[in-house]
């Protein structure tokens, strides 16, 4: 398998701190592939650095849709221009809009995808007015993924809080990535929401054809969800292998020495 | 309830504005006999004041925590008489057949010299209109925005001056020439929110009206431009109540047509792609908007309705200077939209009315008339934070596939 998502060396300095130093990672077509680590480990910065947020010190950062022509360099890209090349994400503390409804933290995601411009919004061409049916029928199907078609009226601040992690989930797809990036979705969910998150993720890979690379402290997700899983600490990476043999793997035993790691 | 405890509080505030307007209400220096008078008795009138206001501050306050808690448990948008008004047809066709009819009507019924209020008024709809796009929308505090409204002006002055181009030729140029200017200072302020992009933007309004001051080669400095023609009309020669109410009306049609489009852009991918990064700045990149572009068409889109109210007022004035593009012209029209209500269109509509009316009409009460404005002002932002109309957005209604209702006009 071709890897979509291959970053090599990466590096990312905050003053004197090396928030991370030489990461290598590689996300192949159709994986789920977990980073985890201590808190403070630099995960969030990793999704920082590859997704335009922050400009990384040093490294390479590639992507590549699966099955199309050659990849594309992600170092110096603005958020927009990785998100449109492909590349999704949602936030550990979650970055919806607020005051606006379910429906429309949805549209906002087809932004990229679509064109009407100044003249469109205030001409209303009969191609701008089939444009905007299409983004309201194309963020309800949406909805209906992820199963949010019941709040759909609603702003998305009055929203439970599992409600908005999905939500942040269907506005990335509503991207049309085919790489999403999820930083601990299952942070602050209850046992219950986190099996219907861990059904949901399953099931938007084989769906959307996505691969993922998630965040996530919660190991019993993380151990039924991964393909692989990379183990970062203190901004280094200390192992990198399938489930079972990072549950063995003495380094990680040792970074996560008194947390449990087989729960 | 009249507790101990609240008659200490009110007892405390006495004492302290009397402590306060000591200096200013009790002691009066006679410099002539070189005596100083003591007006003890005004110390007692502004004690009893205090004792008294305080009580009915209180009383105001917790009528509104009350409404408030209500409106959480009863977990309903709170809704005023007038938004309830708007969102009834039954009120709706008559209250604006009605509207309508007074419109038409106005300069005929009223003097010359209400209609030219009037025009102002509506001159402030136009550009509070359009600071709403930049701050309303897309939550970009700009505090120079005059400069635009001075761009707009002096463009029509100028060329007026020199190459004899009339109001309807400098119309669609002002407003270009703004929509550029919008671009050019929106560059350098791109990375800035809030405080700091507050700061920056007012220094270049500032700076647009130190130019225009000082440059006389280019723009006459503080003397100014005078004579600068009224609107044609077809080469009709029209005599000033004539010209007061074609102004009149040509500014009634560009306000319908600011409305128009405010409305239409609000509603379109550009006008989400507004509100979400007012939302969220970082998550709206995220989502693959270009910051850039999305806030350089906020600036400029705002600064083109502040260019043809511009030339409007030129026109209407017929004589500019400097002096009418103050920071406090600035601080006029984002007073226009925050007291309105920030991005809701009738709120805008109706701060400009107030913001414009009311010193006009307080002329009575001359000195104390800012007093009264600045105190009307504290008391809106304490009790209805919102605005007057505090921003019940359309909202994209989803009610199954095909067909999008939009809920609640505004
Ligand atoms: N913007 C920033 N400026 C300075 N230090 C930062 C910044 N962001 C993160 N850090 C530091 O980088 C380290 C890694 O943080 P983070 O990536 O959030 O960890 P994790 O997500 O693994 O818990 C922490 O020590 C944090 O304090
Ligand atoms: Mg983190």
């Amino acid at each position: 398998m071709k890897p979509v998502l291959s970053v090599s060396q990466l590096t990312m300095d905050f003053g004197g701190l090396r928030a991370i130093d030489h990461i290598d990672l590689e996300v192949r077509a159709g994986e789920i592939v977990a980073l985890i680590g201590p808190n403070g480990a630099g995960k969030t910065t990793f999704f920082n650095c590859i997704t335009g947020i922050y400009t990384p010190t040093g490294g390479d950062m590639l992507l590549a849709a699966p099955g199309e022509g050659g990849p594309v360099r992600l170092n110096g890209l603005k958020p927009n221009k990785v998100t449109e090349n492909g590349m999704a994400r949602t936030f550990q503390n979650i970055r919806l809009f607020p005051n606006m409804t379910v429906l429309e933290n949805v549209m906002i995601g087809r932004h990229c995808r679509l064109h009407s411009g100044i003249p469109g919004a205030i001409f209303r061409p009969p191609a701008n007015r089939r444009e905007e049916k299409q983004i309201v029928e194309d963020s309800y199907r949406m909805l209906e993924k992820i199963g949010l078609t019941g709040y759909v009226n609603e702003f998305a601040k009055n929203l439970p809080y599992g409600a908005q992690r999905r939500l942040e989930i269907a506005r990335a797809l509503a991207t049309e990535p085919f790489i999403l990036l999820l930083d601990e979705p299952a942070a602050g969910m209850n046992a219950q929401e986190t099996k219907e998150l861990d059904e949901l993720i399953v099931r938007i890979r084989e769906q959307e054809k996505v691969s993922i690379l998630l965040i996530e402290h919660d190991m019993k997700l993380v151990m039924s969800l991964s393909d692989r899983i990379y183990v970062v600490d203190y901004g280094k990476r200390i192992a990198e292998g399938a489930p079972e043999a990072i549950k063995n793997d003495p380094a990680v035993i040792k970074a996560y020495l008194g947390e449990d790691i087989d729960a | 309830m009249m507790t101990f405890q609240e008659i200490k509080k009110s007892f405390l505030a006495a004492i302290w504005f009397m402590f306060l307007t000591f200096p200013i209400m009790v002691i009066k220096v006679n410099t002539i006999e070189k005596t100083i008078e003591w007006h003890w008795w005004r110390m007692a009138a502004v004690g009893l004041g205090a004792f008294g206001l305080s009580f009915l501050w209180r009383y105001l306050i917790r009528r509104k925590e009350a409404g408030k808690r209500k409106a959480e448990v009863g977990g309903e948008d709170k809704q005023t008489l007038v938004q309830r008004l708007l969102s009834n047809p039954r009120f709706y066709l008559p209250g604006l057949i009605a509207t309508a009819v007074m419109v038409v009507a106005f300069p005929f019924v009223f003097s010359l010299y209400q209609t030219n209020i009037m025009i102002t008024a509506l001159i402030y709809v136009v550009v509070g209109l359009g600071l709403n796009i930049v701050v309303g929308l897309a939550g970009l505090l700009d505090l120079g925005y005059v400069a635009f409204y001075a761009v707009g002006a002096y463009s029509y002055a100028l060329l007026n001056v020199h190459f004899g181009v009339s109001f309807w030729m400098a119309l669609p140029i002002g407003a270009a020439l703004a929509f550029l200017f919008g671009i050019l200072l929106g560059f350098p302020v791109l990375r800035l929110r809030g405080d700091y992009l507050a700061i920056v933007t007012l220094g270049f309004g500032e700076i647009i009206r130190l130019v225009l001051e000082n440059w006389n080669e280019f723009s006459f400095g503080p003397s100014g431009i005078a004579n600068i023609p009224k609107p044609g009309l077809f080469g009709i020669d029209l005599n000033l109540q004539q010209s007061t109410t074609f102004i009149y009306f040509l500014m009634i049609a560009l306000a319908l047509m600011t409305i128009f489009v405010v409305r239409r852009l609000q509603d379109s991918r550009i006008g989400r792609a507004w509100i979400a990064l007012r939302e969220d700045e970082v998550a709206c990149q995220a989502m693959g908007i270009d910051k850039t572009r999305t806030k350089l068409s906020a600036f400029a889109l705002g600064a083109t309705w502040a260019g043809m109210g511009g030339v409007v007022f030129a026109a209407k004035t017929t004589f500019i200077n400097p002096t009418s593009f103050t920071i406090w012209e600035s601080i006029i029209i984002l007073c226009v939209v925050v007291l309105g209500g920030m991005g809701s269109i009738v709120g805008v509509i109706i701060g400009a009315m107030i913001l414009i009316l009311l010193p006009e009409y307080l002329r009575a009460f001359s000195e104390y008339r800012m007093l009264i404005f600045g105190v009307i002002l504290v008391l809106m932002m304490v009790f209805r934070p919102g605005g007057i109309i505090s921003d019940v957005r359309r909202t994209y209604k989803f009610e199954g596939l095909g067909n999008k209702t939009e809920n609640k006009s505004q």
